[in-house]
């Protein structure tokens, strides 16, 4: 019974079909808010609906080079890979009984396996500008991940446990983590290492439509790239999740805090649309500079000041 | 009609490509992305790779050089596909008829569903051959 439960989770509540149309409508209001600092108007709500249905819909090319079993497998073992990263987020996030010993390594594991897949199927494309943002989007995860985990090692050696049960009843009785110096600042570096997981402007690198036609989406085409896309999306919901339960103390659909739980994931979403909107695309040597540099300087500072107790 | 197609109409992305074109309907074409026309209002996005595309915006007279790449591209877009050829050159070869280096309009290699004329066409005039493209699914 339990593992039937389980698989229901995963499939529709709160896993792939909660999260797919939840991540769908964010990435709508992505391109909403976008819009709107273009003063453009943007395009209606139903439009990644569309697409991915349209997309379902079109001829599935596999070019004669690709190896198809990496080039067609990646894309699902991504999707399943983030569903999952989803699932056991809103479980201890609903439910935080739900929680097990070591599930925010488990989950940080989990959110770079999308990034991995993406680097095996554009190195199966047989095509050489997916080769190129292959080895863009390795060079980028070996960037951001460093930063990303001392971010969120600040708030688990706060909290003193593993556990996201734990850091969220830390949260709950002491004051959330940003209302702390050190967790602002790892806070800043997860935002940063976010928009470099999503690939985002600045840290596009891998995709950089204008430079290399997509770079690791080169040679997808009809349900393949609705999948890759559908990726995204999911990923989208997962990493500002991560950042809301480590930093903001979690979200709830109880009461009043359905409001806010919204509020602050809307206002995450917001904030790195914005950084979006007002950088130029960096080069890969500029990005893997920035995360060495000054991110994990910042994240080692907000370490050693979460260490001391600040 | 099948909810494919529907959904076809809802998001046309569009893939650009120059067979020699001066540059200036590759302008015009950019000017319906800009916040005045503002063609992402109707799900309208300009892709980077052939792959990805629904609608082929072909500019420009075919050249010697493009001709085998023109015809590569088409055979690499997923169907189905539709092609737009814009301005007078890609219509009928324009100014460019009784040059040496170009080999003749779009439609003598790939079979074209539209034809946006003008020197270069305004924008107003590819959005609404667009529209006309997406009335014939």
């Amino acid at each position: 019974m339990q593992a039937v439960m389980y698989i229901v989770q995963y499939l529709v509540f709160p896993g792939f079909v909660f999260s797919a149309v939840v991540g769908l409508m964010t990435t709508w209001v992505d391109r909403k808010v976008t819009a709107r600092v273009q003063l453009r108007v943007g395009p209606p709500w139903y439009q990644p609906f569309a697409d991915t249905a349209k997309l379902l819909g079109k001829e599935v090319v596999v070019p004669a080079d690709a190896r198809w079993t990496g080039f067609l497998l990646m894309p699902v073992l991504g999707l399943a890979a983030a569903t999952l990263a989803s699932t056991i987020l809103w479980s201890v996030n609903l439910r935080p009984e739900s929680s097990f010993v070591g599930d925010t390594i488990v989950t940080l594991y989990i959110m770079t396996i999308p990034a991995i897949t993406l680097i095996i199927g554009g190195s199966a494309s047989g095509n050489p500008l997916g080769a190129l943002g292959s080895a863009r989007e390795m060079k980028l995860l070996f960037a951001y991940e460093l930063p990303l985990a001392i971010a969120f090692l600040t708030t688990i050696v706060k909290v003193g446990s593993f556990s996201f049960e734990k850091v969220l009843m830390y949260q709950q009785y002491n004051g959330v983590m940003l209302g702390s110096v050190s967790g602002v600042l790892a806070f800043i570096v997860a935002i940063f290492c976010a928009q470099a997981k999503l690939g985002f402007l600045p840290f596009d690198i891998a995709e950089a439509e204008t430079e290399i036609a997509g770079g690791t989406h080169i040679e997808y085409s009809g349900a393949p790239l609705a999948v890759v896309r559908l990726n995204t999306a999911v990923m989208y919901l997962v990493v500002p999740l991560f950042i809301i339960t480590m930093f903001w103390g979690g979200v709830a659909f109880t009461g009043w805090r359905i409001l806010t739980s919204v509020l602050k994931y809307v206002a995450i979403v917001v904030i790195m649309v914005l950084i979006k909107n007002t950088n130029p695309r960096v080069r890969i040597d500029h990005a893997v500079r920035f995360f060495w540099g000054p991110m994990f300087a910042v994240s080692a500072i907000a370490m050693i000041l979460a260490v001391i107790g600040y | 009609m099948s909810l494919a197609l529907k959904a076809l109409k809802k998001s046309p992305w569009v893939f650009h490509v120059n067979t020699g074109a001066c540059n200036n309907c590759d302008i015009e074409i950019l000017d319906c992305l800009t916040p005045r026309f503002d063609v992402e209002r109707f799900g309208v996005i300009l892709v980077g790779s052939v792959r990805h595309a629904d609608v082929l915006l072909i500019s420009g007279p075919v050249t010697q050089n493009i001709l085998p790449r023109l015809k590569r591209l088409y055979e690499a877009a997923p169907r189905p596909i539709k092609v737009v050829a814009i301005g007078a050159c890609g219509c009928r070869c324009g100014i460019f008829r009784d040059a040496y280096n170009a080999v003749g309009p779009i439609d003598k290699y790939i079979p074209v569903d539209a034809y946006i004329p003008g020197c270069p066409p305004k924008p107003e005039t590819i959005i609404s051959g667009i529209v006309k493209v997406l009335n014939q699914l």
